[in-house]
């Protein structure tokens, strides 16, 4: 394309189609590509840690956004949903000794069904009565975890061995860092042509405006339950991952404040976009263990900063959303597309 | 029997502090038709500036009037700087910020006191009375009667006042009250200084009983079915709202299973939702999709 072009325009169906439009973005797709495999090579132990919470972290966060984002419908029950993709695997692999790829795929069926029973509310209620609705599964569930002992093992940590794939033990943040990544990459895949199918159209359609997409023919009993039922899909395999990457699976790991931490992570990032799901995962991992490690690094200095640590983690992550909400409530993805913008037409300024 | 008055005492009381902190909820929702998850946190930041003021060597008195005039500002500073901003935008976003506006409010609490619980000084009298022929302990009395002063106070308030009547018609219709001469802004101000001001007094009644620590702000999820019980926007119904929540918990706590007791109020939550989503006395406005 001539850099004097001043829009992108499309000559054919299969180009209109097509995901990616243009020299530069297949370009910045490399260099992506680039950066998220060289990442394991040059992180400290640390940070691989941290490179395999985001990945895991963006798996769900773009199932929340299938949700949230795309669909409209608020969820407060995104921790109760993980711990129900990490218990069914674990249980599934633990107790009943099935392979580890069917309990991780016996945990997104789960997970599927369990949201779409508590997506029930969402036939009758919206926006905030929805919100407290789904804040209750979440106690519900939780609820059942820790007292439905014989099954969960209760509030006792359920411990999980290392699966093996392709003969490679996976006992190290390195090698899970592949697996991790493959999952990532295939749910990014996967959200961005769902979007491009009837089903995510109709998703969209009842988010803008729900009589209006009754009006022109879309079933929204049956495709808001497959909303949740296809977001909380996403969530469990992020659940099963949690589970078999930690080797421990206990209630603590799935209270509200995960719900609320996933939220902020779609907000920060863009709602109703899976590039944003994948940013705003990045930046609510990211700065968070950046905190700690500055923290850490000033103990001997400032040892106010390391004491009161999680006081500031808490103050900041709440000074992160309400700034994101007053001043870009579109998120790090508009920032990113104001910014190529800019940069497009320079020295323009639209 | 003496367990069964025990449990209404202790429910009665629980529930007390739940209409108190509710009032404050359905306040904001009545007047702005916001969904204040920060409740707790306002609960929170009340039992601690009145923690404070009393380590100042402050006389109780002064040191709840302190707390009441700090929670007024700091109601009027979030509804200035938080909430006026996100007028017309979507309740996602309008949650979020509030989710975000508690995070903020207990870090900056946290940074302060620390997370080790604290005993509250002693000024509501202890000790226990009978009744019945079961010994209840004075302050939770204590509870219930601060809070029917308080909630009584209110309906005066609304019934009365110019002010509350203002909220009133703000909250039945803005551009009618517009219209009438009444400052939309200065009623949402003060909608939120008055939930504040709720909340100092549930922070306090809470605070006497569990301590003070960061569980103080745990309180105001169950807020939550008391609102939606009562009806989000009416303030007798967070007075049976939360009677019928405290009731409900203490008696499954002490008839079949503690763990139980923790997750009944949003079973009955998700059941009102399903059959009665506007609650025993809320206007019937909801949305139907």
């Amino acid at each position: 394309m001539a850099a004097t072009a001043t829009g992108i325009y499309h000559r054919s169906y299969r180009s209109e189609l097509a995901l990616r439009h243009t020299q530069a973005e297949y370009a910045r797709l490399t260099l992506a590509a680039a950066v998220v495999v060289a990442v394991p090579f040059v992180a400290t132990p640390y940070w691989q840690t941290v490179a395999n919470q985001i990945g895991i972290a963006v798996v769900g966060a773009i199932g929340l956004n299938i949700l949230t984002g795309y669909t409209g419908q608020i969820s407060l029950g995104q921790g109760g949903f993980l711990a129900v993709g990490a218990y069914t695997s674990a249980i599934l692999v633990e107790r009943l000794g099935a392979p580890t790829l069917v309990g991780v795929v016996a945990a997104i069926l789960m997970t599927a069904a369990v949201g779409a029973f508590f997506g029930l509310p969402a036939l009758r209620l919206k926006g905030l009565y929805l919100a407290i609705a789904t804040l209750a599964s979440q106690f519900i569930i939780l609820y059942a975890v820790r007292n439905w002992e014989f099954v969960t093992g209760g509030v006792q940590a359920l411990v999980v061995g290392t699966p093996t794939l392709f003969g490679f033990e996976l006992n190290t943040d390195f090698r899970w860092y592949w697996v991790i990544l493959a999952c990532a990459a295939a749910a990014t895949v996967a959200g961005t042509n769902l979007f491009r199918t009837g089903l995510g159209r109709a998703f969209m359609a009842i988010r803008d405006q729900d009589i209006a997409a009754e009006a022109v023919g879309v079933n929204t009993v049956t495709y808001k339950v497959l909303a949740f039922a296809v977001s909380s899909g996403f969530v469990g395999l992020a659940g099963a991952l949690t589970a078999h990457w930690t080797t421990i699976v206990t209630w603590e790991r799935f209270t509200l404040d995960v719900s609320i931490l996933y939220l902020a992570m779609i907000i920060v990032g863009g709602l109703g976009s899976v590039s944003g799901s994948i940013y705003g995962a990045v930046f609510m991992i990211v700065v968070p263990a950046w905190i700690t490690q500055v923290a850490q690094d000033l103990r001997g200095q400032l040892s106010f900063l390391a004491r009161e640590l999680p006081a500031i983690q808490l103050g900041v992550f709440g000074l992160i959303i309400i700034l994101f909400l007053i001043f870009e409530p579109r998120g790090l993805a508009r920032i990113w597309h104001r910014m190529k913008d800019y940069v497009r037409l320079w020295p323009f300024r639209y | 029997m003496t367990t069964f008055v025990q449990l209404t005492v202790t429910g009665l009381a629980n529930g007390a502090i739940l209409a108190l902190a509710a009032l404050g909820f359905a306040l904001i929702y009545k007047a702005t038709g916001v969904i204040n998850f920060a409740q707790g946190a306002f609960l929170l930041v009340g039992a601690y500036t009145i923690f404070a003021a009393v380590g100042f060597g402050l006389h109780w008195s002064l040191a709840v009037a302190v707390a009441v005039v700090i929670a007024v500002l700091l109601g009027m500073l979030i509804e200035r700087l938080v909430l006026r901003p996100m007028i017309g935008e979507s309740p996602v976003a309008v949650i979020m910020v509030t989710i975000g506006l508690a995070s903020v409010l207990q870090g900056i609490v946290q940074v302060f006191f620390g997370t080790r619980p604290q005993r509250m000084p002693v000024f509501i009298p202890t000790g226990g009375a009978q009744l019945a022929g079961a010994t209840v302990p004075t302050e939770r009395l204590f509870a219930i009667v601060l809070a029917a002063v308080v909630l009584g106070a209110f309906s005066l308030f609304f019934t009365r006042s110019r002010h509350g009547i203002a909220m009133r018609a703000v909250a039945d219709d803005q551009q009618a009250a517009l219209t009438m001469g009444i400052s939309v802004r200065r009623v949402f101000a003060m909608a939120w200084a008055l939930a504040a001001v709720s909340a100092v007094l549930g922070g306090l009644l809470v605070a006497n009983i569990t301590g003070v620590s960061g569980e103080v702000a745990g309180f105001g999820l169950i807020v939550f079915p008391v609102v939606i019980l009562g009806g989000l926007d009416s303030i007798p119904g967070t007075m049976v709202g939360g009677a019928i929540i405290g009731l409900l918990v203490q008696y499954t706590a002490g008839y079949l299973d503690g763990a139980l007791s923790q997750v009944v109020p949003y079973i009955v939550l998700v059941l009102i939702l399903m059959v009665r989503p506007y609650g025993l006395f809320g206007e019937v406005r909801i949305e139907r999709v």
